[in-house]
């Protein structure tokens, strides 16, 4: 293995890191503001996707297309929260679970009934279709680079809106004591909707950007909210410095796992690892810390 | 630990606590939140069969000493010796099977069980039976025995538990009325057949009516059970209790006979002469 | 309200009844579509009841439960590879393995609570569903054809619809009398105190964590009953049988049901299977509807079927 492809997979591990860190800020955030278990979370992220490359048909500047796609996105999740979130934050788990559940099913074969079933494909915008040279011989691509530049300036973006504003403030109150958002007085309504527009347009963020390099196809945002999932486990829910580090983590061992574990275990075994690292390593975290990494409260 | 009581009438009795070897001894028991002291350097016994009460004003940690008795708080420094056996590194369920029992201040029940049902998980417990996979519970004779003694205990026998004729349900646990759910919550304590209950203000939140019928329960089954109760109704513990421990901030600043604590000049001016 | 307690349980025993009647009919009318529809409606009421021992009666809500599942139709079709064919090996070596797999990945999921212990659930059918799809040689994600169907003694295949929906009922009658039986003894009785409150039963001297170890291997080993089942069923072996999504699903047969009943989620299942097969009729995006009627279901019904049949509420 040549320093070059370290350094080449290690900002695909970043990138992919990062994309995971837009999607568990979500599922952070929504539980620990509004104590909803939230696995519609990766539609949104597929609803970005769908709705980028939607627009794309109809508008040709990118930055115009992204702004539509992210819009669209806002809406359909304010009217998400305000049909069947909102009644669910005051039910226990197993009903969030079962109704989030049945929003993904829905919303995955509503893109079919919209868009068919056959996977769209979006082209990045041409000012970002050169590559960079990483080293003599290396070279990687400006699409990749910028994403994780965009997915980075968004968690730096939310790091000062909760470190800097009163709003964040509040966010970060809720997301660490839920009870304590009623007694500072806020308008708890709308603090929530707009703590789930938030989130979800993070997750679109993360489709928006990643339609050009995957198929755009239904059920897209399934496999990275599951993994999400894993790194809000292994972080701690409701932290937020837990869920990037975890993302991080998770993004380089799986980016990295797919190259090195066959290598050593042989194609079938090796693959199998490779797949299922992250799990195994959430496993071992909650074997050890059953509140995760940065965890502090029991959830 | 004080030791200069007045005989008060019931001599023989003192004479017999003091001599006896304490079931509980708290040694030196230190709790930190951060920078706040929450138990500083607390001392105290029980001895079997005795009622010694812990009272003192809000804040002053008592349940937080009631809880690194049971085990669900871990003490800093300090030693918890049980039955002569230290029992600081073990956990709640370990100290319980040994004897030390624990009632909430707020009713932990099982909701959904019948107050029967309840007390038979309890007899479960005792008898180690949880691994039997065909007995029917409902069914088993010998836990609907110790059932009715359990509530007949706390006097909710005949209230309570099912009447054989009736195979229609009954009420679950959730459903009682409080004063019913603070009296199932007792008898779950004593279910165990402990030999040392840590009970917390048992009192807190009852009506008069129900209050009195506490206070003449716990006058009953004083003498069989050596009990740590916890209480803010000074009067109720200074007609109940062998010994007062007074805490203040974290610190017992009094311990003794209830007449010497109503005396005490320091309690008075911590505690007694605030609350009046 | 006794006459009116009497009265429900009636109710509920003659729909049962007549339910079971049924069942056992449709298999002699020789139209193998509905045969099998019966074998399939055993085979989800069997996981389902066998999840409702875990999220109904010891509060432990698993959305991981299709492993043991997948576990169940990957014996099935493995070892007749092997020869094994008889039904008297393969379903016990198919609830020991997963028994086995649901006592190891419980021993650390049970540490975890709430919302820890339903992502950490998950991600241990993800590492069984990446194992299944990484196994090239049994087709990775395509998976395979079973080589050849489950035997009863005698001889009897499995393969045949009518042999299969007798089978299976058969197995779910005795699956829920079981399970109704283990939720009334002594152990049932510390499972549901364990999940009504965990700090008494901490303070009266049970740890809760042995007890639900116990019934998360027992409740795995059950599934994978259903999961031989159902490689007969579909005489098919693939990954998606142990994905997040069928896991879902039998999630919602015991929601569906009403949890903590045994009864309740076998019709849920029952009802689950038939909305399915009148929905995917009626349109191609069944799923979609299958979707809203869940949310609906969470929203605005309050109780489940077992509810309404014997006017108990759920919560």
């Amino acid at each position: 293995m040549t320093g070059g492809l370290v350094l080449e997979q290690a900002f695909n591990g970043l990138q992919f890191g990062m994309i995971l860190f837009l999607m568990a800020v979500g599922v952070t955030l929504a539980f620990g503001v509004m104590n909803l278990i939230n696995l519609a979370h990766g539609s949104m992220l597929m609803l970005g996707a769908y709705f980028i490359a939607a627009a794309a048909t109809k508008i040709t500047a990118y930055p115009l297309a992204f702004v539509a796609a992210l819009m669209l996105t806002a809406v359909a999740s304010v009217l998400l929260e305000v049909l069947v979130m909102r009644p669910l934050y005051r039910m226990g788990h197993l009903d969030q679970v079962l109704a989030t559940f049945g929003v993904s099913i829905a919303v995955n074969e509503a893109v079919i009934m919209i868009w068919g079933r056959e996977a769209m494909f979006v082209a990045p915008p041409e000012w970002l279709d050169g590559t960079v040279a990483l080293t003599d011989t290396i070279s990687y691509p400006l699409y990749r680079l910028a994403i994780t530049g965009v997915a980075a300036l968004a968690g730096l973006a939310l790091w000062l809106l909760l470190a800097r504003t009163r709003l964040g403030m509040r966010i970060r109150a809720g997301a660490e004591n839920g009870d304590i958002v009623g007694a500072l007085g806020v308008n708890v309504r709308l603090l929530f909707i707009g703590v789930f527009v938030i989130s979800s347009l993070l997750a679109a963020l993360g489709g928006v950007m990643l339609g050009p390099l995957i198929a755009v196809q239904s059920g897209m945002g399934d496999p990275l909210l599951i993994l999400a999932l894993a790194v809000v486990v292994i972080g701690g829910v409701g932290s937020l410095k837990g869920a990037l580090v975890a993302s991080l983590a998770v993004g380089l061992l799986d980016t990295f796992g797919r190259m090195i574990w066959p290598h050593l275990m042989g194609n079938i075994i090796g693959n199998i690892v490779a797949n299922a690292s992250v799990y195994i390593l959430m496993a071992l975290v909650i074997a050890v810390r059953p509140s995760g990494l940065f965890g502090n409260h029991a959830a | 630990m004080s030791s200069s009581c007045k005989p008060d009438g019931a001599e023989a009795d003192q004479m017999r606590l003091e001599c006896e070897a304490p079931l509980l001894e708290v040694r030196g028991l230190v709790k930190r939140f951060g920078a706040l002291v929450v138990t500083d350097q607390v001392s105290l016994s029980v001895r079997p069969g005795e009622l010694h009460a812990l009272i003192g004003p809000n804040g002053a940690g008592k349940s937080c000493l009631i809880g690194q008795i049971s085990g669900e708080l871990r003490p800093d420094e300090g030693e918890v010796h049980f039955r002569g056996q230290r029992v600081d590194d073990l956990a709640v369920p370990e100290r319980a099977r040994r004897g030390l029992a624990r009632a909430y201040q707020v009713p932990r029940l099982f909701g959904s069980l019948t107050p029967a049902a309840n007390a038979a998980v309890a007899e479960i417990s005792r008898v180690r039976s949880g691994f039997r996979f065909w007995r029917r519970a409902a069914t088993d004779p010998a836990l609907a025995a110790a059932a009715r003694i359990a509530l007949d205990r706390v006097g909710l026998g005949r209230a309570l538990a099912p009447d054989p004729a009736d195979t229609g349900a009954v009420r679950p646990a959730s459903l009682l009325a409080h004063g019913d759910k603070r009296l199932l919550e007792l008898a779950m304590g004593f279910a165990s057949d402990p030999a040392l209950l840590l009970l917390d203000e048992p009192l807190a939140g009852l009506g008069p009516a129900d209050s009195a019928a506490m206070v003449a329960l716990l006058r009953s089954l004083k003498g069989r059970y050596g009990i740590l109760l916890v209480e803010h109704d000074v009067e109720a513990v200074f007609a109940l209790a062998d010994r007062i421990s007074v805490l203040v901030g974290g610190r017992v600043i009094a311990s003794g006979p209830a007449a010497q604590i109503r005396t005490d000049p320091r309690v008075r001016a911590a505690y007694l002469g605030e609350s009046e | 309200m006794q006459p009116e307690s009497n009265l429900a349980s009636r109710r509920l025993a003659i729909a049962l009844g007549l339910l079971l009647a049924i069942a056992l009919v449709v298999p002699l009318l020789g139209q193998p579509y509905y045969t099998r529809l019966v074998a399939r409606m055993a085979i989800f009421g069997i996981a389902a009841l066998s999840l409702d021992l875990l999220v109904g009666y010891a509060g432990l809500v698993s959305f991981g439960h299709a492993a043991f599942f997948g576990i169940g139709v990957y014996c099935a079709g493995l070892l007749p590879m092997l020869g094994v064919q008889q039904v008297w090996v393969i379903v016990p070596v198919a609830m020991l393995v997963a028994g086995l797999y649901g006592a190891l990945s419980g021993l650390i999921s049970l540490r975890a609570s709430g919302l820890y212990f339903i992502f950490i659930t998950l991600a241990f059918a993800e590492i069984v569903f990446y194992i299944a799809q990484g196994l090239r040689m049994l087709g990775g994600d395509d998976g395979f054809r079973l080589p050849a169907p489950t035997l009863l003694p005698g001889g009897a295949s499995l393969a045949n619809p009518v042999v299969l929906a007798y089978t299976m009922l058969g197995a779910l009658v005795l699956a829920v009398w079981f399970a109704r039986r283990l939720s009334e003894s002594h152990f049932g009785q510390v499972v549901v105190a364990a999940r009504d409150n965990e700090t008494r039963l901490r303070a009266m001297g049970l740890s809760a964590y042995p007890y639900r170890l116990v019934l998360y291997t027992i409740a795995s080993a059950l599934c994978a009953l259903a999961g031989v089942g159902f490689a007969n069923l579909v005489e098919y072996a693939s990954p998606a049988s142990m994905s997040w999504i069928v896991s879902g699903e039998f999630l919602f047969m015991v929601i569906l049901g009403s949890a903590a009943t045994i009864i309740g989620p076998v019709l849920g299942a029952v009802v689950f299977v038939g909305l399915e097969q009148i929905l995917s009729a009626l349109t191609e995006h069944w799923l979609f509807w299958l979707g809203i009627i869940l949310v609906l279901r969470v929203l605005l019904l309050r109780q489940g079927l077992y509810g309404l049949l014997t006017g108990r509420g759920q919560r």
